[in-house]
């Protein structure tokens, strides 16, 4: 079970119409990998962040499937396209069946 | 993969191919119109930057094909994605290929691959 898991983003706080903006996000999460071994030389279970998405109104901007190889507190960077004033909700699906979610609103001139 | 108890964990090539497979059908893959962008030497495998831009396309994936999973991750981008790059960071196991390949909306695919050296292995093997 991961525990602390912080989600982050960051979206510009505004924009112009039909405007690519960059959205930046980070989860604090340990993405065991299941291949390391503790210190009693059993495997340590997988333990992983496996699916990503980002949504602007309703509408997907992308959707991530994640594997282990991905690093510890996994970080996404990517372009939305905003046509209108609304809200940006990411969302991260655990292995251990948590879901964490957060939301960035942007206001279209 | 148990056969391998002790050992560190790489993937075979196997693996590997069969992970471009199941995301290409098998299909031949053009060498352009993407970009990867990732370091000649990453210090430290546990993170290192992977940057993908591949204009129009439908999906990226992308792969590690030395390490213990080939699959890293994949992106799929929907009607609200501004363009199609996308940056992450990754875990290498040590020097290997790094490989990113595209789907493109007509169902055709382009693939890019780059070498990475890494200073110290990210997969805890």
């Amino acid at each position: 079970m991961a525990e602390n898991v912080v989600p982050r983003v960051r979206v510009p706080r505004d924009a112009s119409a039909g405007e690519s903006v960059s959205v930046r996000t980070l989860i604090s999460h340990p993405m065991e990998s299941g291949a390391r071994r503790g210190s009693d030389g059993n495997l340590i279970p997988r333990s992983i962040i496996n699916r990503f998405t980002c949504e602007f109104n309703g509408e997907m901007v992308i959707d991530v499937t994640i594997e282990p190889s991905v690093s510890t507190n996994p970080y996404f960077q990517f372009d939305a396209v905003v046509n209108e004033t609304g809200t940006f909700a990411f969302t991260w699906y655990d292995d251990d069946g948590s879901v964490y979610t957060d939301t960035a609103d942007i206001t279209v001139a | 993969a148990a056969a391998f108890f002790g050992l560190p964990h790489i993937a075979s090539a196997a693996q590997l191919d069969e992970a471009i497979a199941a995301f290409t059908g098998g299909s031949d893959m053009a060498n352009d119109g993407i970009t990867l962008i990732a370091p000649e030497i990453a210090e430290n495998g546990n993170t290192v930057p992977i940057e993908v831009d591949a204009p129009g396309a439908a999906a990226i994936m992308l792969l590690a094909a030395g390490n213990p999973n080939a699959d890293v991750c994949t992106f799929n981008f929907g009607p609200a994605a501004g363009s199609h790059l996308a940056a992450t960071r990754i875990r290498l196991a040590g020097e290997q290929d790094v490989i990113a390949i595209a789907r493109m909306p007509d169902g055709t695919f382009k693939q890019a691959r780059q070498t990475v050296r890494v200073t110290i292995g990210g997969c805890g093997g």
